[in-house]
């Protein structure tokens, strides 16, 4: 464990010295907050008509009409992101030699991965946290329910560990980042979409295909449901793509 | 102390080393000698556990470098060819952090991380970034970054590749003062240096071992002859065939010029009767003096003299 923080706080470091960091949050703070701009703007529109809407018995929630739909977008943006952050992981140190110096360390590998999965989700968490002024605003000018926010943070985190845990094997697989992000992103994207071959499919195939898809789990958490098949799915998910990873870094021993 | 038996590593189909054996002992000062590609990196990767052997096995202080690793690695200090550096890191942070990922207490990692500055003249260049130091430099935080948790072994893959003769002579001397206290394994396709720092040679070539042996031994046994050379300077044609005309002369060459290579037998001491035939035949004598076998003659023989067989 001690091992792990001493890599990924070096990974932290290089993060926060290089321009990535700052380029890559700040791409996602334009983003995430136009996005909620326009979410929010369409919500007081329609509470201003809120008499009609109440007529046709239809209740207006913040949470629901606010913070759900900004989150299920924030998870979005940080699909297209994330590969970015995880590409550095092993691709650069297997291109710049310098994993050499880990493998001829004192250090198992378990550790060493779990330490570039710290990094990463770390820098992930800041750039969340730093995206967190939008639901405060809300909190400030309104009373949304905190239950669903807090469950909604744990829902995006879990969804951001998925991403980062394919990122961080598609970057054991290859010296070139670009090939590692490209990875990453396609199956973080096939992984999202997989459910929407459930209409299509068998009711038995739909149901396997419904419970493979991340979105579908993050639903839950972004109602304020923590259930535990949920936490069973994200857990075994990331836990899977570090296993892949622990597997690839150790054939190349013998590659 | 390191102990090779039978080790073999293919790479796909490409055999890189095959079925080499051979101790170290503790204290030791070894070199790994052999043109580019001969397998001393892959022998060295096995050694430091980031590779594992096809066939064969490696052990240090009687831990197997592939079942046990993790034991081995506390106990060595690896410079591979490129040296691991972070090039976007200050010099002293990653030394720091080279000293916490080698497994130094946390208390003892800025005294570690000082003694190896000091001891590597890294003192002027602490505070600036690895990537933008000199190539002389960045080998030297290379070598403190293998050294920095004291280790009973270092294994260092030609550490002066790459850097001009100034840098070169610096980094040997600093080798050289770290023999007193490490067991060293040095690789290295320059022979002068092997020479001047190791006190015993593995010649490897094709992936084979073609010599494990001190200098001294090594010349020993492969001199058949002694070799002279001399220099002219009224060169004839008759040269060569005169020289040949005298007893014990085996054979003798036009190697530039007005220079003559001349091989003889043991301790035939030919120089002053080549003396008077020069004077004799009015050659002038410019040089006259005994060619003694260097590293690079014994090593191109023994390359060539392996692959002899195959012809």
């Amino acid at each position: 464990m001690k091992n792990s923080w001493i890599i990924a706080k070096r990974d932290l470091g290089s993060f926060f010295n290089s321009p990535i960091f700052y380029v890559i949050t700040t791409v996602f703070l334009i983003i995430y907050s136009y996005i909620f701009v326009n979410i929010l703007s369409f919500f007081s529109m329609q509470s201003m008509q809120s008499g009609q809407l109440q007529q046709m018995g239809i209740a207006l929630n913040i949470n629901e009409m606010v913070i759900e739909p900004s989150f299920q977008n924030m998870a979005v943006v940080l699909l297209l992101i994330i590969p970015i952050i995880t590409m550095r992981s092993f691709a650069e140190e297997k291109k710049s030699k310098t994993f050499r110096l880990l493998l001829s360390s004192p250090v198992h590998l378990k550790e060493i991965i779990w330490g570039k999965f710290l990094a990463c989700m770390i820098v992930i968490t800041v750039m969340v946290l730093i995206s967190s002024y939008s639901i405060g605003f809300l909190f400030m000018i309104g009373e949304p329910d905190i239950g669903p926010v807090l469950t909604g943070y744990l829902g995006i985190l879990l969804t951001a560990g998925c991403y980062v845990s394919i990122g961080i094997f598609a970057s054991s697989l290859t010296e070139n980042q670009i090939v590692a992000a490209v990875i990453t992103f396609g199956f973080s994207l096939f992984m999202w979409v997989i459910g929407w071959g459930a209409q299509a499919a068998s009711s038995t195939t739909g149901q396997v295909l419904q419970y493979l898809s991340v979105i579908e789990h993050m639903d839950r958490f972004l109602k304020g449901m923590i259930e535990t098949s949920d936490l069973a799915y994200y857990l075994s998910f990331i836990i899977f793509g570090l296993f892949l990873c622990y597997r690839t870094l150790d054939s190349n021993r013998w590659r | 102390m390191i102990e090779v038996k039978n080790l073999t590593r293919y790479y796909g189909t490409r055999r890189a080393i095959n079925n080499i054996s051979f101790q170290i002992e503790k204290g030791e000062v070894v070199g790994f000698l052999g043109p580019n590609g001969a397998g001393k990196s892959t022998t060295m990767n096995i050694i430091s556990c980031i590779l594992a052997a096809s066939s064969g096995s490696a052990k240090i202080n009687g831990f197997d470098t592939f079942e046990q690793s993790l034991e081995i690695r506390k106990i060595i200090g690896y410079l591979p060819e490129t040296p691991p550096l972070y090039s976007d890191m200050i010099v002293s942070d990653y030394l720091n952090f080279a000293a916490g990922i080698r497994g130094v207490d946390t208390k003892n990692i800025s005294s570690s991380v000082d003694r190896v500055i000091e001891k590597c003249s890294l003192k002027d260049v602490g505070h600036r970034i690895i990537g933008r130091l000199s190539k002389g430099y960045q080998q030297r935080v290379g070598l403190a970054q293998a050294m920095v948790h004291d280790p009973e072994i270092l294994i260092l893959d030609e550490p002066t590749i790459g850097l001009d003769p100034i840098q070169i002579i610096e980094i040997r001397k600093l080798i050289q003062e770290l023999t007193t206290e490490h067991t060293i394994i040095l690789s290295s396709h320059i022979l002068p240096e092997i020479n001047q720092i190791c006190k015993r040679v593995i010649i490897i070539n094709d992936g084979e071992i073609a010599a494990v042996d001190s200098l001294g031994g090594l010349a020993a046994s492969l001199r058949k002859s002694d070799r002279l050379s001399l220099t002219v300077r009224n060169s004839e044609d008759n040269v060569i065939e005169k020289l040949n005309g005298l007893d014990q002369v085996i054979s003798a060459t036009n190697s530039e010029g007005n220079q003559y290579l001349i091989e003889c037998a043991l301790r035939s001491n030919l120089q002053d009767e080549i003396a008077k035939l020069a004077l004799e035949n009015n050659w002038g004598i410019v040089e006259l003096k005994p060619v003694s076998m260097t590293l690079e003659d014994i090593f191109l023989k023994l390359t060539l003299e392996e692959k002899e067989p195959e012809k």
